[in-house]
């Protein structure tokens, strides 16, 4: 049996989170999951089952989705780190992912959205036009317990859509300045 | 509407501004960016945190516990043993059958009873010193032989779960409804079936939770908690923890998920306040996914049916027999409530003239069950399908025709079954036809004749079942002769206010939000009433001090309740308004009408007040109101259940106690590969009526989840025990939830037969899909499998379970092991 957390050993990290470097003094064995919730108070990741499989404390680290609960904290050191706290562009705006999980009622209870969410931006940066097949097979990465997936992959369609339409009138612009 | 009352003809529903339109839910945007909140979430200055010590036996003596190391660990505050426990708080809330005789405790006091029951709690300043320390808390025990199987439990005298209880049968009674004997010695067709529906749970992805604040100055104790708060019944829950009730608040959380896992997880709520009066100190527990699946008091129904149909040789039927025993683990502290559920439904969607339901309610060391969608009646709609589908084909009936000629009438609404319990409209053909339509069953059932000479197993299965909704507190002690109380009150309070400028903000005094959407509901029948958009209603939860009554969601009561509710707190406002409109027009009150958002002279549009103008003047100009008025234009509300009537004494008939009829048609075609055992669904189609919708994209949603899980209720999901009663499935890798690649793409169809019973016709409909899907599932691997002689009698149909059914059935003629 490990000594316990009161007199554990610190170590420190550098991590970037939504933007943000922080340096920290972390117990070696703290999960990420519980950095970012209890350290930073970004708890819009959630703990499902604390075990990999469920997918409720995914977060991008580095760009690309990690489930925190199974990665310790010291572990992200010097890692760039989005949580769904970083996701939206202002207070007034949500992301057009976000925009279009709430116009399809891609979430009921809300605890796997934020792992969708990232999912979903994830792939449709490398698939900006997936088939409802593809978005399936891609969010199945995750668990949700209460919409039976439809609505959410019809949010991923409409978030690919969403996208597409803002990129296209971003090329114009670009063209002019 | 008074109970008992005459049932009107059914009204159409009047011409609506919000309820029927898909709107985009007021809850959302915070959930989407990760700012909902979820108890898990909170924390307050000095807050401790607490973990359970949780039993490795399944059955065992407690012959001592030494936590003396586990004290001395640096940061551990204390640790409360069960004995300990005891001494700080009486045992929970339980409506089982003999409470004193099965004693349900927050903690173990003298023997374990399942494998995670909790025997001592470690608090502590951080969940990880609150764990690290449980490993030091020595527990002796002197295992027992572990009681698994409930047949066999039910014979046993020697090893008891409980020994005050001198049985491990906690309930065995037979009602008789009609004349049974005589319509199945009269019958010319007798079907029969043996069916077991193993245990799952609802298992939503957050876990329960709830922080304790126990304030040593006042005495008050304040838990922050995501289970059903329910003013209606806290005052139980104050008296375990020994708090005045005037002195005890629940406060609602969000939690994400419930399906029932938070309907009464008193446990939870204990822990969290015990530990807090305990220390002087806020104290969290969260469940973890073990002490969830484990200690959650939240597994789901485990069945063995012996069913008997009774009908004439042209398929009409006649009379149902039903014996089932239940397996409720090692307590059950919602009695056999979930049988009153399924009794409510019994005879399904069908003209049965009488039935006879006998229910044996059997306790081994397993976790106790709890709620999970559809409470049970879930299950009974399984039975009784299955039945059906039996029949059908023993009769050579298409399985649609079979239910056609069987189905209530329209005309014969309001309807009651043989249990005494009333349906109170519906239009089942109408249901019926929609999902042929809609399925495309003519076509389907020609490609399936092409996709089998191919040599493909592929299967179609029909199912038209019932969704009972809104529940009257009479279904919790019909069972007993002699109940403690006979409570008859299912309420729901809530307050609206309209402040200066008539912005409005409703209270609400039960709800947790928990991906019911209660909150767009709320906020769209204020719009229906006020005329102003849903987005801009204010919301506010009300914990159980001082609250009104109100009992929360669960039978899919909550918008019914709501609607009543809130039409009720929106029509008091309305005529105090009214009344001051009326003096500045200086008009009869019965000459003012409500249009578009203001008031108006009838006749005179153009002498009008917006109802923000009235709102000012009956906040802020006291002299200018009508005699006998006060400043200020809010109002409570209290609905009661549209519509309950009494048990008879003898039971023989049970009343009216969930009266808010839904019904649904699921048509689900499936390919077996006979070599895996592997099942696809190729196509699922669901038409549903559940009454009045409010919102039709969120109801949608409730019926694709609930399909969802009733698909991996039929295909994947059981909490399995092996025979020394180890739970073998106590994480997600075992206890296997659908991904999106196992949940296939639902047609969806709405009939809108509104009740009479209910403010706009609405229905309950949160429970539906989970409803229907095992039975549309399993009537479409029989078929599939036809060539075999399966017939699924068993569930989850897993790979291993069919590829061993379709071996026994010698690769040819033959039935599913009973």
């Amino acid at each position: 049996m490990t000594a316990s957390a009161s007199n554990a050993q610190t170590l420190p990290i550098t991590v970037t989170v939504n933007g943000r470097a922080y340096e920290l003094a972390l117990e070696p064995r703290k999960l990420l999951a519980d950095v970012l919730r209890q350290d930073l108070g970004l708890t819009g990741l959630n703990i499902g089952c604390a075990h990999g499989v469920c997918g409720s404390c995914t977060i991008l680290l580095d760009g690309e989705t990690v489930r925190s609960c199974t990665l310790f904290g010291v572990q992200a050191d010097g890692a760039e780190i989005t949580t769904i706290e970083g996701v939206a562009p202002s207070f007034e705006e949500l992301h057009p992912v976000q925009e279009a999980f709430w116009a399809q009622q891609g979430l009921q209870c809300g605890y796997c959205t934020p792992g969708m969410v990232l999912r979903t931006i994830e792939l449709l940066r490398e698939n900006p036009d997936p088939t409802r097949e593809q978005a399936r097979e891609a969010i199945a990465s995750n668990l949700c317990r209460c919409t039976g997936y439809q609505f959410i992959v019809d949010a991923v369609i409409d978030a690919a859509a969403r996208l597409r339409s803002a990129a296209q009138q971003e090329e114009p612009d670009e063209s002019r300045s | 509407m008074s109970r008992g009352a005459e049932i009107p003809k059914i009204q159409a529903p009047r011409d609506l501004k919000w309820i029927g339109r898909s709107t985009r839910r007021v809850e959302d945007p915070k959930y989407l960016r990760g700012l909902g909140r979820y108890v898990a979430d909170l924390e307050f200055p000095g807050m401790l945190h607490a973990a359970i010590v949780r039993s490795p036996h399944p059955h065992a003596r407690i012959l001592g516990i030494d936590a003396e190391a586990a004290r001395q660990i640096p940061g551990v505050v204390a640790v409360v043993t069960g004995a300990e426990a005891a001494e700080l708080v009486d045992p929970l809330p339980d409506s089982g059958p003999a409470p004193d005789r099965h004693v349900f405790r927050v903690l173990a006091l003298d023997k374990v009873r399942y494998v995670g029951e909790g025997v001592a709690l470690v608090i502590a300043e951080s969940r990880y010193i609150a764990e690290d320390a449980r490993d030091y808390v020595d527990v002796d025990y002197e295992p027992l032989d572990p009681i698994v199987d409930p047949i066999a439990a039910g014979q046993d005298t020697s090893n008891l779960v409980h020994d005050a209880l001198g049985s491990n049968v906690a309930y065995d009674r037979t009602f008789t409804f009609g004349d049974v004997e005589r319509h199945f010695a009269e019958a010319d067709i007798v079907v029969r079936d043996r069916l077991h529906w193993r245990r799952g749970a609802a298992m939503p992805l957050d876990n329960g939770g709830a922080v304790g604040i126990y304030d040593p100055a006042t005495g008050e104790l304040t838990i922050h908690a995501n289970s059903i708060s329910m003013t209606w019944f806290a005052f139980a829950l104050a008296a375990t923890l020994r708090i005045p009730s005037n002195k005890f608040d629940v406060i609602s959380y969000a939690s994400g998920g419930s399906f029932g896992a938070r309907f009464c997880n008193w446990r939870v709520l204990v822990t969290a306040g015990l530990a807090s009066k305990l220390t002087g100190r806020p104290v969290k527990y969260s469940e973890d996914r073990l002490d969830h699946i484990t200690n959650g008091d939240q597994h789901a129904s485990d069945r063995y049916y012996d069913v008997e149909l009774a009908l004439t040789r042209d398929g009409i039927f006649r009379s149902l027999k039903t014996d089932v025993i239940d397996d409720y683990g090692a307590y059950c502290h919602l009695g056999v409530g979930t049988h009153g559920n399924a009794m409510a439904q019994v005879t399904g969607a069908y003209r049965i003239e009488s039935t006879v339901y006998r229910v044996r309610a059997v306790l081994t060391n397993k976790t106790q069950q709890g709620a999970y969608r559809g409470f049970g009646a879930e299950v009974a709609n399984w039975a009784i399908e299955r039945l059906v589908d039996k029949a059908a084909r023993q009769l050579d009936i298409d399985p649609a025709e079979i239910r056609r000629k069987n189905f209530i009438q329209p005309e014969q609404f309001p309807y009651h079954i043989p249990t005494g319990n009333m349906y109170d409209s519906g239009d089942y053909e109408r249901v019926l036809d929609h999902a042929l339509e809609l399925f495309g069953y003519d076509h389907w059932r020609a490609e399936q004749a092409r996709m089998r000479a191919d040599g493909r197993r592929v299967g179609i299965g029909l199912v038209s079942c019932q969704e009972r909704s809104v529940y009257s507190a009479t279904e919790f002690w019909f069972w007993y002769d002699d109940p403690a109380v006979q409570t008859t009150s299912t309420p729901e309070g809530v307050k609206l206010t309209a402040d200066a400028l008539g912005n409005l903000t409703v209270t609400l005094h039960s709800t947790p939000f928990w991906g019911n959407s209660s909150d767009t509901m709320a906020a769209m029948l204020v719009a229906e009433e006020f005329d102003v958009d849903p987005a801009t209603v204010g919301i506010e939860y009300h914990g159980t001090k001082g609250g009104l009554p109100a009992a929360g969601p669960g039978g899919s009561r909550l918008t019914v309740m709501y609607a009543g509710a809130i039409r009720g707190a929106a029509t008091k406002i309305k005529d105090k308004a009214r009344r001051i409109a009326a003096q500045q027009f200086e008009a009869d009150p019965e000459d003012v009408e409500w249009v578009d958002g203001g008031f108006q002279v009838r006749g005179t549009p153009d002498v009008r007040k917006e109802f923000g103008e009235i709102a000012m003047a009956a906040h802020l100009f006291a002299t200018e109101l009508p005699e006998g008025l006060q400043s200020g234009l809010e109002a409570s509300h209290v609905y009661d259940h549209p519509y309950t009537t009494m048990p008879s004494k003898d039971r023989t008939d049970l009343g009216v106690f969930y009266p808010c009829m839904g019904h649904a048609c699921h048509i689900a075609m499936v390919e077996v590969d006979v070599e895996t055992g592997g099942v696809k669904v190729l196509r699922y189609a669901a038409v549903h009526d559940a009454g009045t919708m409010v919102n039709p994209r969120s109801l949608e949603g409730q019926i694709i989840g609930g399909t969802a899980q009733g698909i991996a209720t039929a295909l994947l999901e059981e909490l399995v025990y092996d025979d020394q009663g180890q739970l073998l499935s106590s994480s997600f890798t075992d206890f296997l939830m659908p991904t999106a690649m196992e949940v296939p793409e639902l047609d969806i169809g709405h009939e809108e037969t509104p009740s009479p019973i209910t403010e706009y016709g609405i229905k309950g409909g949160g429970e539906a899909g989970r409803m229907m899907a095992p039975g549309a599932m399993s009537a479409a691997i029989d078929d599939a499998l036809v060539d075999y002689g399966i017939h699924v009698a068993e569930l989850p149909a897993t790979p291993e379970r069919i590829v061993r059914w379709i071996g026994e059935a010698g690769g040819g003629a033959g039935s599913a092991p009973r």
